[in-house]
C-alpha cells in the first residue's frame, strides 16, 4: 500500500493528469480573473474541442498533436466571438446575467452534442496510443507524458502572455480596475473578448493533449469542469500559480484516492474538498484575493 | 414600488384556481389533462426557484438537491416505512425543507454569494447524486419503484384529473407563500437583503436568518414537486432525482416568466411546456432537444428581455400608453390650429 513501487507510478500518473487539469483550470482562472465571473460553459467548450480533435483525426486523418495549431486558433476565435457576440451583450452590466448565459450556453452545447453524436463514447487510434516508457519502476503511457510536457509548456506560454506582453498588461489592468483601464485608453470590451478567447484556446490545447489517451462523449466536460472549479478555488480565484500547483495537486490526490478508496469515492473526495475549500477558505490556499 | 394589495393577489389566485379547475373538469382529451398536469408541476418548481432566486437574489444551479430529497423521502417513507403516501407527502416536504436549511446554514454562514453560491449548489447536487448511486437505501443505480396501487386513498389516481387537482393545490400553496412574501415583514427583509445586503444589515435585518428562511421555503416547494413526481411516475433514480434536468427547468421557467413576481413562474412554466410540446410534435422525441430549447430560450431571454415575459409585457404596455398619451397630446393642438 505504501510501497514505493506502487506509490511512485501512482504519483507520476497523477502528475500527468494533473498537468492537463491545470491547463483547463488556467483558462477558467484567466476568465474569472478578468471578468470576475465563472464561465459555466467551460466544460462544454472542452467537450466541443475534444469533438473537434476527434473529427480532424477521423475524417482528415490529422494527428492530434498536429491539430494543435488549428484547434487553438479555432477555439480562440470561438471564445472571442462568444464573448463579444453573446456574453457581453447579454450581461446588461449585471454579473448574474453572465452566470445565466454561460449556463445556457453549456446546456445548449452539451445537448446539441447529444443530438448529433448520441451518447456514444468515442476514442481515436494513433500509433502511440498504447506505447509506454519506463521511468524508474513506473511504466507511463507516452501520450500522458506528452500531455504532461505539453500542458506545462502551454501554461508557461500563458504565464508569459499575461506577465510579459502588452496584452497581458492590459488584461491585468482590466482585471484590477476596469474604470481606470478604460480611462487610460484600454479597449475593455476587446480585452474581455481576448481573455475569453485565450481561456478557450487553453481548452483547444488541452483537448489535443487529452484525446490520444482519453475519450469524448457529450458529458465528458462535466467531470473536468468540477475538477477545474475545484482547482481554481483551491489555488485562489484568478491566481495562475495557484491553478498550476492546484492542478498537479488534485491530479495526485485523485490518483492516490483512487488507489486507496476506489474510483467513485475518489471523485466524491474531490467534490468534498471543493465544498470544504469554498466554505472554509473561499480565497483559496494561495489567497490571491483578500 | 407600488405592489398591488394582498386582496388583489388573492383574488387573482382564486380566479386562476377556478379557471384551471374548470378546464380540468370539462376537458375530454387526455392530452390536455396531461399537459395541464405537467405544466402545473413545472409551475411548482419555478415558484420554488423564484422564492429564493427572485425574491432572495440567491441563484441556485442545483435545485435538484431539494427535488431529489423530496422524491426519495416520498418513495422511502412508503417502501421502508410502510407509510400511506398521503402521510409521506408532508414528510417529504419537511425533509426537503430541512435539506434546504442544512445547505443554507452551511453556505450562508460562510457568506457565499453570486457565482460561489451557484457553484456550491451545483456541487452539492452532484455529491448527492453520486452518494445516492452508491448507498443501498436509495436502490443505487437501479432506483426505487413504488408499487402500483391505484386509488385516491393511495395517492395514485386512475384519472389524470386527480393529479391535476393535487398539482393545482400545491401550486396554489406556492402562490399563497409568494403572496405572503410580497406583503409580509419577512418578505420585505428578504427583498432588502437581495437589493443591498450591507444596507439591510445596517437597519437591523439579519441577512443570515432571512436567507435561511427563504431557502427552507424554497426547498419545501421543490420537495413537494419531487414527491409529486414519484406519485405520478412511481419511479425515481439518482439521475432523475439529482441530475441537472430539474435544476435547469426550475431556473429557466422562473427567469423566462419574470423573477420576483407572483405570476412570472406560472407564465414561464406554461410557455416552456407549450414550447416543449410544440417541438415534440414537430421533431418527435429526440434525446436532448428539450434541453437545447431550454438553454436557447434562457440565453435569448437574458439577452433581450432580462425581466422575463412579464417584464416584456409591461414594457409593451408602457410603450402603448405613452404612444396613446402622445397621440392624445397631439390631438387638441391640431384642433386648435385647424
Amino acid at each position: 500500500m505504501f510501497d514505493f513501487g506502487i506509490l511512485f507510478p501512482a504519483v507520476l500518473n497523477g502528475l500527468t493528469t494533473g498537468a492537463v487539469y491545470a491547463l483547463v483550470a488556467l483558462g477558467l482562472t484567466l476568465i474569472y480573473g478578468v471578468l470576475h465571473i465563472i464561465n459555466f460553459a467551460h466544460g462544454a467548450a472542452l467537450m466541443m474541442a475534444l469533438y473537434g480533435v476527434w473529427f480532424l483525426r477521423q475524417f482528415l486523418g490529422l494527428d492530434p498533436y498536429l491539430a494543435l495549431p488549428p484547434m487553438v486558433a479555432v477555439m480562440f476565435a470561438a471564445g472571442y466571438a462568444l464573448q463579444r457576440g453573446i456574453v457581453n451583450r447579454a450581461s446588461h452590466g449585471k454579473d448574474e446575467n453572465i452566470l445565466l448565459v454561460t449556463l445556457g450556453l453549456s446546456i445548449v452545447l452539451e445537448n446539441l452534442a447529444l443530438l448529433v453524436f448520441k451518447s456514444d463514447t468515442r476514442t481515436i487510434d494513433t500509433p502511440y496510443t498504447l506505447a509506454t516508457v519506463a521511468i524508474g519502476p513506473a511504466m507511463i503511457a507516452v501520450p500522458k507524458l506528452v500531455a504532461f510536457a505539453g500542458a506545462l509548456v502551454a501554461s508557461a506560454l500563458l504565464l508569459w502572455i499575461v506577465r510579459g506582453t502588452d496584452l497581458g498588461r492590459a488584461i491585468r489592468a482590466v482585471a484590477k480596475e476596469k474604470q481606470g483601464a478604460r480611462l487610460v485608453g484600454i479597449d475593455v470590451d476587446h480585452v474581455y473578448a481576448m481573455s475569453f478567447g485565450i481561456g478557450l484556446a487553453c481548452l483547444g490545447a488541452a483537448a489535443c493533449f487529452l484525446l490520444p489517451a482519453y475519450y469524448v462523449n457529450p458529458q465528458v466536460g462535466n467531470g473536468f469542469v468540477l475538477v477545474a472549479f475545484t482547482i481554481v478555488v483551491l489555488g485562489g480565484m484568478g491566481s495562475f500559480a495557484g491553478a498550476l500547483v492546484g492542478g498537479l495537486l488534485i491530479g495526485v490526490v485523485e490518483s492516490l484516492g483512487g488507489l486507496w478508496f476506489g474510483e467513485s469515492l475518489g471523485q466524491i473526495g474531490i467534490f468534498l474538498l471543493f465544498i470544504a475549500v469554498l466554505l472554509l477558505r473561499p480565497q483559496g490556499l494561495f489567497g490571491a484575493r483578500a | 414600488m407600488n405592489a398591488p394589495s394582498p386582496k388583489r393577489d388573492l383574488l387573482q389566485i382564486a380566479l386562476f384556481a377556478l379557471a384551471v379547475a374548470a378546464v380540468a373538469a370539462t376537458a375530454r382529451s387526455g392530452v390536455l389533462l396531461n399537459f395541464a398536469m405537467m405544466a402545473l408541476y413545472g409551475c411548482l418548481m419555478a415558484q420554488s426557484w423564484n422564492l429564493l432566486g427572485g425574491y432572495g437574489g440567491q441563484f441556485s444551479f442545483g435545485h435538484a438537491l431539494f427535488f431529489g430529497t423530496g422524491a426519495y423521502a416520498q418513495a422511502i417513507a412508503q417502501l421502508q416505512g410502510g407509510l400511506n403516501p398521503w402521510l409521506a407527502l408532508p414528510l417529504a416536504i419537511v425533509a426537503a425543507a430541512l435539506a434546504g436549511l442544512f445547505f443554507g446554514a452551511l453556505s450562508f454562514r460562510y457568506g457565499l454569494k453570486g457565482s460561489y453560491f451557484a457553484l456550491v449548489t451545483l456541487a452539492f447536487a452532484e455529491v448527492f447524486r453520486i452518494v445516492s448511486l452508491s448507498v443501498p437505501f436509495t436502490g443505487a443505480g437501479v432506483g426505487l419503484m413504488v408499487p402500483l396501487r391505484e386509488g385516491a386513498a393511495n395517492l395514485q389516481f386512475a384519472d389524470r384529473r386527480g393529479f391535476v387537482a393535487l398539482a393545482l393545490a400545491l401550486v396554489v400553496l406556492g402562490l399563497l407563500a409568494t403572496t405572503w412574501l410580497r406583503h409580509s415583514r419577512f418578505g420585505a427583509w428578504l427583498q432588502a437583503v437581495r437589493d443591498n445586503e450591507d444596507a439591510a444589515r445596517a437597519v437591523g435585518v439579519d441577512p443570515f436568518r432571512t436567507k435561511l428562511g427563504a431557502i427552507g421555503l424554497s426547498g419545501a416547494l421543490m420537495g413537494a414537486a419531487g414527491a409529486f413526481y414519484v406519485q405520478v411516475f412511481q419511479y425515481i433514480d439518482p439521475g432523475i432525482a439529482y441530475g441537472p434536468h430539474t435544476s435547469v427547468e426550475a431556473l429557466v421557467a422562473a427567469i423566462v416568466g419574470g423573477l420576483g413576481t407572483l405570476w412570472g413562474p406560472v407564465l414561464g412554466a406554461l410557455a416552456l411546456h407549450l414550447l416543449a410540446d410544440l417541438t415534440r410534435s414537430l421533431f418527435g422525441t429526440l434525446p436532448g432537444i428539450n434541453m437545447v430549447i431550454y438553454g436557447a430560450v434562457l440565453i435569448l431571454i437574458v439577452m433581450f428581455a432580462p425581466r422575463g415575459l412579464l417584464g416584456l409585457g409591461q414594457s409593451v404596455r408602457q410603450l402603448w400608453a405613452r404612444q396613446r398619451a402622445d397621440a392624445a397630446a397631439a390631438q387638441p393642438r391640431e384642433g386648435l390650429h385647424g
